[in-house]
């Protein structure tokens, strides 16, 4: 146990957590912006029922997205300090341009969101939720950005003892990044997505306010199949830019050792990298990598064992993550087009209602499957080529210090992941709160009395 | 010059977040004392309900312009205050999801879990920021490497100590006369009658810490060489004064903003003594993180002030706009609403 493993393991335990809540946030805060703006422009109550029902959901996540993102901001300073002190030119400013242009932006106006039901014309109570779900989104970018430029560092100088801005504006054209940052909201939205499929489908099974949730559910079940589908499309580019900048990292991705041209994509592996070899390997399509890869069945693929053992990331759990994450990938599209199939009477297929409350926690675990690849990928690098995680740890810190801060983020951390997943089951088997007044949708008060006797917590 | 813009604007930023997450941190500190059942628990939650989060950012933009304009600062002052800084953050965490979940679960235990939490998380980072920024401003034992060599219970030593008993009284101040804003009938005259009191236990301290601070660092160093900046402690004082004057009238707006005044002022008074240190070493001046030997590339702190020139002005305009909309006093109508906390 040092300094150095224990820092790694906060960064990621605290990552991991904050991303929980992050792609929740990214997805449906767009959704309840669509569902409000259903209210504005028709009149409809049911609609409005519906940003009020989701909108609580999105704020029970919300506020964990908060907090668990300042202790990250932070954590560059204690844990990283050397890496930041290197960095920070170019950085710290992608940090604090994300906090100037986004945070503010998403916090003031949630809050508008909030408390000006009764006090903001209904259209511009609208744009206050349309304006966080902006904000949310150009955050992404801006902390995007910033992981981009650690996995392909690009307009930057190394001057001196540290790396210093040249051009911002290779900074912010970084194709990695970019591919990292469409790559990110398209699975927050497909994760979004069977999150509202899946909790209108619990409901649907059990009949209660069926017009409510048959709506939500066909307003979900295009944005899910069009994102799930551009998610493979665009994975695989994403892939092949990986191959573009980070050959190790796809060698490791695919458990790649030799050096070939016409390498097969195998479907079936399973590595050993103790030995530098693959001790199964099945089921070839022969050039299949180089074609992914470079977009040519003859491309040449390098092999882990020509890159230096000191260069190579952790081959098993790179690898295991990358093929869990595309096969889910592959799954999704396939169930948002059952879907799809049966948007219009989603209760004429029990089945279907029954499976999609159980695939709420698989895009949720394809997302921190992604972070392992990019992230234990990209090891021993912290910036790819230009600076290594060992050497990027905070000299002053201590042992003490940081088991003594790691301990309590586990502890705290727990806590509220645990008193999220209650309240979120809690409030999402409730259901909307029934509709008293005579001008709501008469239709939305059928399975009023159902919903009573399911409201008690799991 | 660039340095020097961006020293200023460091030391703005980290008062402006005071004189804005002081009043919610001080509301959650002065919970206990002022409210005297649910209904009064609930008022002081939804008195800071639209601007707390919003408040909080200004701290997160304090931190990553520290990051962005000074970043060997930002590493030895982060690490350097490893344990207070953790500390700080798990307050925060615990009072920031307070707010959201207190009354998702219809039971009094949960409600007084979550109580005990903002109460803690509200105090916790004003004593903590208020002992930093004490120690910030006396120096601290960095070495060559930017390294700190002393521990946590280094930072309690007495006038570290006294700057958090500042902080704690400033933002409860702070937060009792926004309660007087907020609110009407017996709580807000609890409020105003805590004001009077919190207002001459700050006066002593204020002058406590002032006498110190002429003991215990060099701050007043650079008023010396330079009195024009006194200025800016006459401002203190007036604004401390005009608080009283306006709480006196029961003119709670004015007097919150005044004590806005004193709190910047404050903060300002400490940053300027500081100058051109942000962080100095009490082994040897000439390791100290100064904006010579921290600050940015030219090229970055010239796009960050632009960034900052055009968005900041925005925000504080909406920002305004906030507290504005949502400035009226809490009414059994508005706790009845929906969304309320
Ligand atoms: C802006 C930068 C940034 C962003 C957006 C992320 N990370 Fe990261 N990650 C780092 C910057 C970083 C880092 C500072 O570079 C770390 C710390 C130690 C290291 O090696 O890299 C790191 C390490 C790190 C590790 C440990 C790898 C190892 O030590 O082997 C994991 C598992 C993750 N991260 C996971 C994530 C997840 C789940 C993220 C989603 C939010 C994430 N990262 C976003
Ligand atoms: C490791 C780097 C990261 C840092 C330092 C960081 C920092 C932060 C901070 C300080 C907040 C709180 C803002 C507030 O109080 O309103 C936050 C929230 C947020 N972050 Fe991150 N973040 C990181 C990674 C990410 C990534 C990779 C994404 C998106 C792809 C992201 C998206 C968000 C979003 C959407 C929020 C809004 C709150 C919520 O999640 O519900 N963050 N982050
Ligand atoms: C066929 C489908 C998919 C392919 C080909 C694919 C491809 C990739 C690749 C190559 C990376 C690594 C990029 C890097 O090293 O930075 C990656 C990362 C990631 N993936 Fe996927 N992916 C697929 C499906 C999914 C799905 C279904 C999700 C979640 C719902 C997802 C979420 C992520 C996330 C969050 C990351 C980390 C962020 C990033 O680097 O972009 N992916 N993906």
């Amino acid at each position: 146990m040092d300094v150095l493993l224990l820092s790694r393991l906060q960064f990621a335990f605290t990552t991991f957590v904050h991303f929980i809540f992050v792609p929740l946030t990214l997805g449906l805060s767009l959704l309840v912006a669509y569902m409000e703006f259903k209210w504005v422009r028709t009149g409809d109550e049911v609609y409005k029922r519906m940003a009020k029902f989701w909108g609580k959901l999105f704020l029970i996540n919300f506020a964990l997205g908060v907090v668990t993102g300042i202790a990250l901001e932070f954590q560059f300073g204690t844990n990283w300090a050397r890496y930041s002190a290197y960095v920070g030119d170019i950085f710290g400013s992608l940090l604090a341009i994300e906090a100037t242009l986004a945070f503010f932006l998403e916090s003031t106006f949630l809050a508008v969101w909030i408390f000006g039901w009764n006090r903001l014309s209904p259209k511009l109570h609208n744009a206050s939720i349309w304006l966080v779900a902006l904000a949310a989104n150009l955050s992404a970018f801006w902390i995007l950005m910033a992981n981009g430029w650690m996995q392909n560092p690009t307009g930057f100088v190394l001057r001196g003892d540290r790396a210093e801005l040249e051009s911002f504006a290779a900074l912010v054209s970084n194709p990695f990044a970019w591919q990292q940052f469409v790559h990110v909201l398209f699975s927050a939205y497909v994760l979004s997505g069977f999150f509202v499929l899946g909790v209108s489908a619990w409901h649907l099974a059990r009949g209660s306010n069926v017009d409510f949730f048959t709506r939500s559910f066909r307003i979900a079940a295009p944005f899910t199949l069009v994102f799930a589908l551009a998610l493979v499309v665009q994975g695989h580019h994403h892939g092949s830019t990986v191959a573009k900048f980070q050959p190790t990292k796809l060698a490791a991705m695919e458990s790649h050792w030799e050096t070939m041209n016409r390498a097969p994509q195998y479907l079936f592996v399973i590595p050993d990298p103790a030995n530098e070899r693959n001790l199964v390997e099945i089921l070839p399509i022969p050039g299949g990598l180089s074609m992914l890869a470079y977009h040519s069945f003859d491309a040449e693929v390098k092999g882990l064992r020509d890159f230096p053992l000191e260069d190579r990331p952790p081959v098993m759990l790179t690898f295991a993550s990358f093929r869990t994450m595309v096969a889910l990938g592959f799954l999704f599209p396939a169930l948002a087009a059952w879907v799809w199939i049966r948007r219009k009477d989603p209760q004429s297929s029990p089945r279907l209602l029954r499976t999609l409350p159980w695939v709420i926690p698989l895009p949720y675990i394809a997302i921190q499957l992604g972070w392992i690849v990019a992230e234990v990928g990209r090891q021993p690098w912290i910036v790819n080529g230009i600076m290594r995680t060992e050497d990027a740890v905070s000299a002053g810190v201590t042992l003490g210090q940081v088991g003594f801060s790691l301990a309590l983020f586990g502890l705290i951390y727990g806590l509220l992941v645990a008193v999220n997943v209650f309240l979120l089951m809690h409030h999402g088997r409730k259901g909307p709160k029934s509709s008293r007044s005579k001008e709501d949708d008469a239709q939305g008060q059928d399975a009023d009395p159902g919903v009573a006797s399911q409201g008690s917590p799991a | 010059m660039l340095e020097i813009t961006w020293f200023v604007l460091w030391g703005l930023l980290w008062a402006i977040y005071f004189a804005l997450d002081g009043y919610d941190l001080g509301l959650g500190t002065l919970m206990p004392i002022l409210a005297a059942d649910e209904r009064d628990r609930r008022i002081m939650y939804n008195a800071a309900g639209p601007f707390w989060d919003g408040n909080q950012v200004w701290l997160i933009t304090a931190g990553g312009v520290t990051f962005a304009a000074f970043p060997a600062t930002y590493a030895a002052l982060f690490s350097g205050l490893y344990t207070a800084l953790m500390l700080l953050l798990f307050a925060l965490i615990l009072r920031g999801v307070s707010f959201e979940f207190r009354r998702k679960v219809d039971s009094e235990r949960w409600r007084r879990v979550w109580d005990y939490c903002h109460i803690g998380g509200s105090f916790l980072p004003a004593l903590l920021l208020g002992v930093a920024f004490a120690n910030i401003f006396q120096g601290i034992p960095l070495n060559a490497q930017g390294v700190n060599e002393g521990g946590l219970l280094d930072l309690l030593n007495p006038y570290g100590l006294l700057g958090g008993v500042l902080f704690v009284l400033m933002f409860s101040l702070h937060g009792s006369l926004w309660l007087g804003v907020k609110s009407e009938g017996p709580i807000a005259a609890r409020a105003a009658a805590m004001a009077e009191k919190l207002w001459l236990a700050l006066l002593v301290v204020v002058v406590l810490f002032l006498i110190s601070s002429a003991y215990f660092t060099q701050l007043f160093d650079n008023y010396m060489n330079n009195p024009v900046l006194f200025v800016i402690l006459l401002l203190a004082v007036l604004g401390l004064v005009q608080a009283r004057v306006f709480l006196g009238k029961r003119s709670m707006l004015k007097a919150w903003a005044a004590s806005a005044v004193a709190i910047i002022s404050v903060t300002l008074f400490g940053v300027i003594g500081l100058f051109p240190a942000l962080l100095p070493s009490s082994l040897d001046p000439a390791y100290s993180m100064t904006i010579a030997n921290s600050a940015s590339s030219q090229l970055t702190l010239k796009i960050m002030l632009g960034v900052v020139l055009v968005f900041v002005p925005l925000v504080i305009a909406y920002q305004a706009w906030l507290h504005v909309t949502f400035g009226h006093k809490i009414t059994d109508a508005d706790l009845e609403y929906e969304e309320a906390y």
